[in-house]
């Protein structure tokens, strides 16, 4: 019987399977209890997953070998956002300025305040190394890890976790400053959560969900030239 | 689907050769999305067989960082450690981004007046 699991657990497919399903029972959950942030499909899905590795003693990486098919498709996904880009870039035209203005401030603010708070209270170099780039989309942010010596597996779960508090304390943070266009909600969100903050944008509407892919485009581009420099100059690194 | 499937695969192997050959500190898909946006742009419409397989990725796009996100358990002595300290520089710096991205935005196009078009799903 063991080697019967052995044999299975090892097959890629069995993984590809265990994540789809899961992140199906999350999404019903999430559904269940009126679609808070807080139970994020992304996050019970991760967290269901981590506990049913711990209780069969399998590897990240035998379980990678088989989920890296479905985090392959984020490449094609990433380019297909060119798509509600399009569909919305006679709007994006209008505000270009006030848009590379807003994201340079937004990049700048996320790198640096998230490292100031961490030093300030004590984080070792490697974790203020695999916080920085923590604003920016996983491929992105992994990219910057492994160049300025922080943990790249540990950059892309931040990542994450920053993606959900951004879902979570958006929309009373948007009510608080009264912000109504879509547009600017959809590139605040993108910015500060990449495609989880895009993701959750195109739930209000495509409009949104394409200034949120824009945005992630954008600071993606953007962090990755600044976090080295920036990282330089508070002596890190 | 097929062919736009293959399309939006091209434009990031594209993507990726021209991150490779200038040695560009961005990751490949993101230029790859631009490629393809200037191609959109050149063609003044998104022809179908590129709207169906990009909007079906879309839809599922969240499920798509879960394996990544499992990564973290190869942390978790590290994350036992400081997860205080991640968690309030975490939820500090991300309100902060937000707030100040958004106002900046807000200030800049109030002005502007743009007659937006909301479109609702």
């Amino acid at each position: 019987m063991s080697s019967f699991w052995v044999y299975f657990a090892a097959r890629p497919l069995f993984w590809i399977i265990v994540t789809i399903a899961t992140f199906l029972f999350s999404s019903w959950l999430n559904r269940r209890v009126g679609g808070t942030p807080l139970l994020h499909p992304v996050l019970v899905a991760l967290s269901l997953i981590i506990v049913f590795l711990q209780l069969t003693g399998t590897d990240y990486d035998t379980y990678f070998s088989g989920a890296q098919f479905i985090h392959f498709l984020l490449g094609p996904a990433t380019v297909a956002l060119a798509v509600p880009l399009y569909d919305h870039f006679e709007r994006v035209k209008k505000m270009l300025l006030p848009l590379l203005i807003a994201c340079l401030c937004g990049a700048v603010t996320a790198s640096a305040s998230v490292i100031l708070v961490a030093w300030a209270l004590g984080a070792s170099e490697g974790t203020l190394l695999s916080l920085a780039p923590k604003s920016v989309t996983s491929p992105i942010a992994i990219g910057i890890a492994e160049k300025i010596g922080g943990y790249p597996s540990l950059a892309a779960g931040l990542v994450l976790i920053t993606g959900a508090i951004g879902c979570l304390t958006a929309p009373s943070l948007f009510r608080l400053l009264k912000i109504e266009d879509d547009a600017v909600k959809g590139f605040a969100l993108g910015l500060s959560s990449h495609g989880f903050g895009t993701a959750y944008a195109f739930e209000f509407s495509t409009l949104a969900g394409a200034f949120a892919g824009l945005a992630m485009g954008m600071t993606g581009l953007l962090t990755a030239f600044l976090v080295p420099v920036l990282v330089r100059m508070l002596g890190l690194g | 689907m097929l062919i736009g499937l293959m399309l939006l695969l091209l434009c990031q192997l594209l993507g990726e050769w021209v991150v490779l050959a200038l040695g560009l500190p961005v990751p490949g898909p993101v230029l790859g999305m631009v490629l393809l946006l200037v191609g959109l742009v050149i063609k003044r419409r998104v022809p179908d067989l590129i709207r169906l397989p990009s909007e079906g990725l879309l839809r599922h796009l969240a499920l798509l960082f879960v394996p990544a996100g499992v990564g973290l358990m190869v942390h978790a002595e590290l994350i036992a450690a400081e997860w205080l300290i991640i968690m309030i520089a975490l939820v500090v710096s991300t309100v902060v981004t937000i707030l100040v991205t958004a106002l900046v935005l807000k200030r800049l196009t109030r002005k502007l007046d743009l007659g937006a078009t909301e479109e609702r799903r």
